[in-house]
């Protein structure tokens, strides 16, 4: 794996414009910021920071969903309950508004074209940002390594950026997307409605048929937890696995 | 410049002060790793110390939990902008580790190095004086794998990735050689206060 040292420019921070703001789900908001960035990588993250008037500031991260080199740079941002960022994208922000960012961030949960594949994607509800950014770079590459999304959300209609994913499936032999939804009915054949659990990604497994050389897992703790346990089961080499979790327990 | 119509939810005094630039207070225990959990059974639990490639001793769990140990309890920070207040931890301190091995620092930095191959690395230093220990519970119970146990580094004064997870060796070494994050854009040194989180932070 490369390493990745950012540019000297990457970590100042900078203004970024919010040019347009676009609903995913119910809980789910994409930003889309013009904001010139150096040397982004699918996968990485932006820091963002707000300032009250009295000077008063607030720092979050989020992933990028835009592939590297988009013409506006797409964080797609869940509001969370009780949270102090993610309501002023959903509640207060406007086209034209200014806030301030810096990055891209991370050298590790990330896909470069070089890297190659087969690459397996697991995603568990917001968990699939970043991954997101890694299936729309992959799409501008010519050799198209055969590609597997498997998302868990709770319900057909809490799946962020469904319908692109139907599509690319659509158009594209060698991606694979299979959904699972834990707290309502599924709405295709080769989907699943329960958890993610071992022998659902057994019978995944078997039926892609590939071997994964690359292997992303983003979600909440547990769904991480949950599913990397599956994968290491199934005999997936734990040095393959890269994982980004989020949120806390007690 | 103040960002249109955000306000912001302000800490309590006591919590601000306590707070590095940049941080939020959480109240639960966030999980973050490069890769899955380990399970690493204690039976076959090693600690080593050692000088580049030469060992210079090495614990099993029995052995290391015989070691003295010190009761920690403070502020933890995360690079990911979390901050966890008054946390206690048990372990040993690296000052207790190298005195009962007998061993003099060989060289003023080391890495300390993981079970999953991860390793980060730090000053001598900022290791001792009590700064720094092995730390085997949390919170008055055995420290959960997800959390980095059976023993983790804890290194509370600088950004929480400085305490790995899943520790098996201090390795000393003749330079300040980077470890994992600090090869993926992630600060030599990372002191909270001064806001180190990335490669080019002064």
């Amino acid at each position: 794996m490369t390493a990745g040292i950012p540019p000297a420019g990457a970590t100042r921070w900078q203004e970024a414009v919010i040019v347009r703001l676009v609903r995913r789900t119910s809980r789910v908001l994409s930003a889309f910021l013009q904001v010139e960035l150096e040397a982004s990588v699918a996968g990485q993250h932006l820091d963002v920071r707000l300032t009250a008037p009295d000077g008063y500031q607030a720092q979050r991260s989020y992933s990028i969903a835009s592939a590297p080199g988009s013409e506006d740079v797409e964080l797609a941002i869940e509001r969370l309950q009780d949270g102090e960022v993610s309501p002023y994208f959903h509640d207060v922000a406007r086209p034209g508004d200014t806030i301030e960012v810096r990055g891209p961030i991370g050298g590790h949960f990330v896909w470069r074209r070089s890297d190659g594949g087969p690459v397996l994607l697991i995603a568990g509800g917001s968990g699939v940002v970043p991954l997101m950014a890694i299936v729309r770079e992959w799409l501008g590459t010519e050799s198209r390594t055969p590609m597997l999304l498997a998302y868990s959300a709770r319900t057909w209609e809490e799946l962020v950026f469904r319908d692109e994913l139907l599509n690319t499936q659509a158009e594209e032999p060698s991606f694979t997307f299979v959904a699972t939804t834990t707290r309502g009915p599924r709405h295709r054949a080769e989907d699943f409605e329960r958890r993610f659990d071992q022998p659902l990604l057994h019978q995944l497994l078997t039926c892609w048929g590939r071997t994964a050389r690359e292997v992303y897992v983003c979600g909440s703790i547990d769904y991480v937890a949950a599913t990397t346990e599956s994968l290491v089961l199934e005999e997936v080499p734990p040095r393959l696995i890269r994982t980004e979790r989020f949120g806390g327990k007690n | 410049m103040a960002t249109r119509g955000f306000f912001g939810r302000r800490p309590s005094d006591d919590v601000a002060s306590r707070l590095p630039p940049g941080q939020y207070l959480t109240e639960d225990f966030p999980v973050l790793a490069k890769g899955p959990t380990p399970g690493i059974d204690r039976a076959r639990w090693r600690l080593a110390v050692m000088d580049g490639p030469r060992a210079l001793a090495s614990w099993t769990w029995a052995e290391f939990e015989a070691l003295p140990q010190t009761i920690w309890r403070g502020d933890i920070h995360c690079v990911t902008k979390w901050s966890k207040l008054d946390t206690t931890w048990n372990g040993v301190t690296i000052d207790d580790l190298l005195q009962a091995a007998g061993i003099e620092p060989p060289t003023a930095y080391l890495l300390a190095e993981s079970h999953d191959d991860y390793a980060t690395n730090l000053p001598v230093a900022d290791l001792l004086g009590g700064k720094a220990m092995i730390a085997t519970r949390y919170a008055g119970a055995p420290l959960e794998a997800e959390h980095g146990g059976p023993a983790r580094l804890l290194v509370p004064h600088l950004y929480f990735w400085k305490s790995a997870k899943w520790i098996n060796g201090l390795r000393f070494t003749a330079r300040n050689e980077p470890g994992f994050w600090e090869l993926r854009g992630y600060h030599m040194y990372g002191d909270p206060w001064r806001e180190q989180r990335y490669t080019n932070d002064p």
